[in-house]
């Protein structure tokens, strides 16, 4: 073990006092069932401790960074919408939540579709008004046995999104979360959870969206949960554009039934250390599951995405499509696991990764994991990592188009095939316009 | 326009071209022919700028100036064309974006205003009649699935759109039917003026038919061992290559 040994357990035991402070400031809630699944989630964090690289799943992904940064668990900030002004996405129109250090900003927060259409709070308001609901969804569906960040999470969290759609309603105007973490005078940790309930025959457009404001350190430990009761549909975006001294860790763990769709599309531009876990179970007939990444790793930045499709049930589709743009020292890591469970018959899985590599020190690492126990289904997985096409910026520049500028449009038309995906017009006019200036760099 | 004196260049450590000359004046059409390996798309490739070739001696002055310092998109910018005998395929980039955005940096590289939406829009369905070629085609990603033929009349397409002063044309007849080797020819026909020369790269005689040139230059060897009139083209086709390989070595 490094040196940083003691440093991990000084973290591991500010975590745990953390959650007995937490549970000290209780009055009722304490008894309810969120706070013990809480109790057990912490349980279960001492239990695993955090991952090292010696862990199957955190092979690629060395975490040991964070234990040199001492965070601020539960800091409150003073920040107004004039601080968040370099953080504006353009024209972006619709539910805008903010949460800066985990915590729910109404002030900053604007929520324009009513209440017939989509109920949205924060979760610290959800737990005050109905604990029971709650209870009765919290960490049902994100596993924490096996995940020592998501039990930290589930053990820490005291605030975040609740988002719930009644059956056959179209909420026309996407809802974005924004995590904003302010990093200019300390070092912020923090735990947001997020509960999305879309119920029967209902669609809804959500879109998780991290900065940090400021130099300081910043370590996000996310987690959302979501569930599409039968004949839901929904799009799903989560974008980052963090800085050099951010960690994000998140889990997002989708539950489908019955004829349901879910596109996602995840987007990381920048942040320091990144792990996205995107894990969906496919647990009815007809469920249809589409998956988007794109990464671009520089400078010395790692983004890790580990993908999870379990085909539960016969007749469904998933298709996934991961790229990746790699500078400088940046390394990137991509873990596909498709589950086909042996009732999934007719089950049909695609999945492909495609990487460039533009610098000698990048480096990418793939995982596709195709676990089949069905016999009657239609599986491929595809993974490429190369360098730009010479023959491509040579025929480009042929014509008069300069070598920067041609590997900046080759490569913009890369990331196309993920960015096209994005609905919110404005946010992914943003993230073009993001990609085109790291491309220029 | 081209004077090419004395050239010498490698790939790697095979010399290819050794000790090329060649005059070429504007309004003038040249066909380089010659066995396979005789050096002919390397030739091509020199004056484009492809960077995996070494030029180890001699000079390329193109309108007095030395080509052979400019990067490939300098020489396009001074109006050097060259027709890929094989167009690359660039997923994602549709041929509208790609030209505008080259026809606007070569704008840029002479002084010139760029072109807006409109003016290009009608400078291409100007273009688009040369060569017979679909708009659809043209907004789909650049070259990609596009059949032989479908690319080469790309390559002259935008070769139409670009006005070089030279254009390069490499084996712009392989792998293209009677059909479309007309419509191609007809194209760079129809491109022909007393300012633009083209150099016309190809082992048979067949697109000679089409495009016919003022002067036919045999290269065997990485050198032109014979140069003649238009019926130089046909004396090849009849009697092929032999008998010139048979003289070149007597002549060493």
């Amino acid at each position: 073990m490094n040196p940083s040994f003691s440093s991990y357990n000084q973290f591991k035991d500010q975590l745990l006092a953390a959650f007995r402070t937490n549970e000290a400031r209780m009055n009722g809630e304490s008894r309810t069932p969120v706070h013990q699944v809480r109790r057990a989630a912490l349980k279960q964090f001492d239990l695993l401790g955090f991952p090292t690289i010696r862990h199957e799943e955190w092979k690629y992904s060395n975490v040991s960074g964070l234990f040199k940064e001492a965070f601020e668990l539960d800091e409150l900030s003073p920040i107004t919408t004039d601080d968040l002004a370099t953080l504006e996405i353009p024209n972006l129109d619709g539910n805008i939540l903010y949460f800066v250090n985990g915590q729910y900003h109404p002030e900053l927060s604007r929520i324009i579709s009513p209440a017939g259409q989509v109920q949205i709070s924060s979760l610290a308001d959800a737990l005050k008004a109905d604990a029971d609901f709650i209870g009765s969804h919290f960490a049902r569906y994100a596993d924490y046995q096996d995940n020592a960040f998501t039990a930290l999470n589930t053990a820490l969290a005291t605030d975040g999104a609740v988002i719930r759609i009644p059956d056959n309603t179209t909420v026309e105007q996407p809802i974005i979360l924004r995590f904003i973490t302010d990093g200019r005078q300390k070092n912020i940790a923090s735990q947001p959870r997020n509960l999305i309930l879309v119920g029967q025959n209902a669609e809804v457009t959500v879109a998780e969206s991290y900065r940090t404001l400021g130099d300081r350190a910043s370590f996000v430990n996310v987690v959302t949960e979501i569930v599409l009761e039968r004949d839901a549909r929904m799009q799903y975006y989560k974008v980052q554009n963090e800085t050099e001294q951010s960690y994000h860790i998140g889990t997002t763990q989708v539950n489908q039934t019955d004829n349901t769709h879910f596109y996602s599309a995840t987007v990381t531009l920048n942040g320091n250390f990144v792990r996205n876990n995107l894990n969906i179970v496919l647990n009815g007939q007809h469920a249809e599951a589409f998956m988007y990444g794109l990464y671009m790793p520089n400078g010395k930045q790692h983004v890790d995405n580990h993908t999870l499709v379990d085909h539960a049930m016969p007749n469904s589709y998933s298709s996934e499509l991961y790229k990746g743009i790699l500078d400088d020292n940046g390394t990137g890591v991509f873990n596909g696991k498709i589950y086909v469970r042996p009732d999934a018959q007719k089950t049909n899985a695609y999945q492909s990764c495609k990487n460039v590599v533009l610098a000698p020190g990048a480096s990418m690492n793939t995982k596709p994991q195709l676990e089949i126990f069905a016999d009657d289904v239609k599986c491929s997985h595809g993974t490429t990592t190369g360098q730009l096409n010479d023959e491509a910026l040579f025929y480009m520049r042929s014509r008069g188009i300069p070598k920067d500028e041609a590997r900046t449009l080759l490569l913009y038309a890369f990331s196309q095939d993920v960015l096209s995906q994005i609905k919110i017009q404005p946010i992914r006019e943003y993230l073009e316009n993001v990609v085109t200036q790291k491309l220029g760099k | 326009m081209l004077s090419i004196s004395n050239l010498h260049a490698r790939i790697g450590e095979k010399e290819i071209v050794k000790g090329l000359s060649l005059q070429i004046n504007p309004g003038e059409v040249h066909a380089i022919m010659g066995p396979n390996g005789a050096g002919k798309s390397t030739l091509a490739s020199v004056l484009a700028g492809r960077e995996e070739y070494e030029v180890t001696g001699g000079s390329v002055l193109f309108e007095g100036q030395d080509l052979l310092e400019m990067a490939p998109e300098e020489r396009a910018a001074e109006g050097i064309f060259l027709a890929f005998q094989y167009p690359v395929e660039i997923p994602g980039v549709s041929t509208t974006n790609f030209l505008k955005t080259a026809m606007n940096e070569i704008r840029k590289h002479r002084g010139q205003d760029q072109l807006d939406a409109v003016q290009f829009l009608k400078l291409m369905k100007e273009k688009m009649k040369l060569v017979n070629i679909d708009q659809s085609l043209l907004s789909r990603s650049l070259n990609e699935g596009f059949s032989g033929g479908e690319k080469k009349r790309n390559e002259i397409f935008q070769m139409a759109m670009l006005e070089p002063k030279l254009a390069i044309l490499d084996e712009t007849d392989s792998g293209l039917d009677i059909d479309a080797l007309r419509i191609v020819a007809e194209g760079v026909n129809q491109l022909r003026s007393p300012e633009r020369s083209t150099i016309v790269v190809t082992h048979y005689q067949r697109l000679l038919d089409y495009i016919v040139p003022d002067y036919v230059h045999v290269l065997y060897k990485g050198r032109i061992v014979k140069s003649g009139p238009k019926e130089l083209a046909l004396e090849l086709e009849e009697k092929g290559y032999d008998w010139i390989k048979a003289e070149a070595e007597v002549n060493q």
